[in-house]
């Protein structure tokens, strides 16, 4: 990935500015105030969060892949109807309501963007990454595509054709990355093991395992 | 509105910063931050589309310091404001003002894992037949409304073709505003690089765009 750089904690929106240190103090209060008033449910609030944190992200979405890789009939219906597909594995709900899969194939590479906001497919890839919703991706994925992806690492040959998604409604665009060659002999567990958040995003390959 | 939220094809915001094994929240502030969003979400008293655009609406210099979960409390304020659920004075102190009515909270913990489950659909059944068809091109609309819209800069007055139809769908654009849903046919349209940016790069750009975004081409 592109400048790493784990010492510097926050990447929030591509500014490179940390949130104002009053942000812990001002949540904390309006928090307080939601919950003497009785418009929230402070058990909620864990609830919500333990979802994101524990239970919805981009293993989500690997099992859809590796089940599209493995299943030649489930790849059908899922790129035919990929919210009744999705919902077969458990998956679906808020900002999944309305699904539609994207299939990278040697002459045509996909990628996700919400210029707008930050719209991204909660229910296979749990919430976006700092990236995602940052200005400068938001702003050049649709402009440049190829120079987004040669930032991730990820150079495509001139006569593949690069399809940018731009969600600008409810629909929410998950891309099937293509199946790396040498591993027809891997179970779907395996498989769904080698599928990352940004091949289903479309800034990365999924990769040959190493021997 | 012509906003600085509308990013698609701005230049000069630097390299993207990705992270190596970023957690899902940075600071726990950024987790109660999402979870009271979607909680108060549960009143009902706005819409998704009007929670954009009360982010929207943050002044462009204060948009683009703000951390992305800073805008969401931003945001939020607003909504709580402008819905009467508080007043500046509570959001000043952090307390209810003494003697203010006490609420039930619409979401119960026990009904957080169906709520999020369910989510909220925006297709709706409508009347009147689809205006445009799978091939069929159409123009993107040259129009610039100062309230929500969900129809970027960089399509409007541009040609496209239409890739599918997703049906008919709540209309933003009215529905931001609580002028009810007025759902439209809304459409995935492929637009090329060359006909968006110039030059000759193999690439395109697919949108969903609403049918009053477009027009016969």
């Amino acid at each position: 990935m592109p400048n790493s750089d784990h010492d510097h904690h926050h990447h929030h929106d591509g500014e490179g500015q940390d949130p104002p240190s009053d942000m812990t103090l001002r949540v904390k209060a309006l928090e307080s105030l939601l919950v003497e008033k009785g418009i929230v449910d402070p058990a909620a609030l864990d609830a919500i969060i333990d979802t994101y944190e524990h239970k919805v992200g981009p293993r989500n979405g690997a099992h859809v892949v590796a089940r599209a890789w493995s299943d030649p009939a489930f790849k059908a219906r899922l790129l035919d109807d990929a919210t009744a597909a999705i919902a077969e594995l458990g998956y679906g709900g808020r900002q999944g309501e309305h699904m539609i899969v994207v299939e990278n194939t040697p002459k045509v590479h996909n990628l996700v963007v919400c210029t707008l906001c930050s719209c991204y497919p909660w229910p296979v890839l749990g919430l976006p990454p700092v990236w995602y919703k940052s200005a400068p991706y938001r702003s050049r994925a649709v402009i440049d595509p190829k120079g987004v992806l040669a930032e991730f690492g990820l150079v495509l040959p001139d006569d593949v054709e690069i399809r940018v998604w731009d969600s600008t409604a409810e629909i929410r665009y998950l891309v099937l990355p293509e199946r790396p060659a040498g591993t027809e002999a891997l179970s779907e567990d395996a498989l769904a093991e080698l599928v990352t958040r940004d091949s289903m995003i479309g800034v990365a390959r999924v990769r040959t395992p190493s021997p | 509105m012509n906003g600085v939220h509308d990013m698609g094809g701005m230049q000069g915001f630097g390299p993207i910063a990705a992270e190596a094994n970023e957690p899902v929240f940075h600071e726990r502030w950024e987790a109660r931050a999402l979870a009271l969003t979607l909680a108060v979400g549960a009143w009902g008293r706005w819409t998704l589309d009007a929670s954009r655009f009360a982010r929207e609406r943050i002044p462009a210099a204060e948009y683009l310091r703000m951390s992305y979960y800073e805008k969401w409390v931003t945001g939020l304020t607003t909504l709580l404001l402008e819905a009467g659920m508080v007043t500046r004075d509570e959001i000043a102190k952090g307390r209810s003002t003494p003697g203010a009515p006490k609420s039930t909270p619409p979401l119960k913990a026990d009904r957080v894992a169906a709520a999020l489950a369910n989510g909220g659909p925006t297709e709706r059944a409508v009347a009147d037949e689809p205006r445009f068809s799978p091939s069929m091109t159409v123009r993107a609309r040259n129009m610039h409304p100062l309230g929500h819209t969900r129809l970027p800069r960089y399509v409007r007055g541009r040609l496209g073709t239409i890739a599918r139809r997703h049906g008919a769908h709540v209309f933003p654009d009215a529905n931001a505003h609580g002028l009810g849903e007025r759902p439209q046919h809304l459409y995935q349209v492929r637009f090329e690089a060359q006909e968006l940016w110039g030059g000759s790069n193999n690439s395109a750009v697919y949108i969903d765009l609403w049918e009053s975004y477009l027009e016969p081409g």
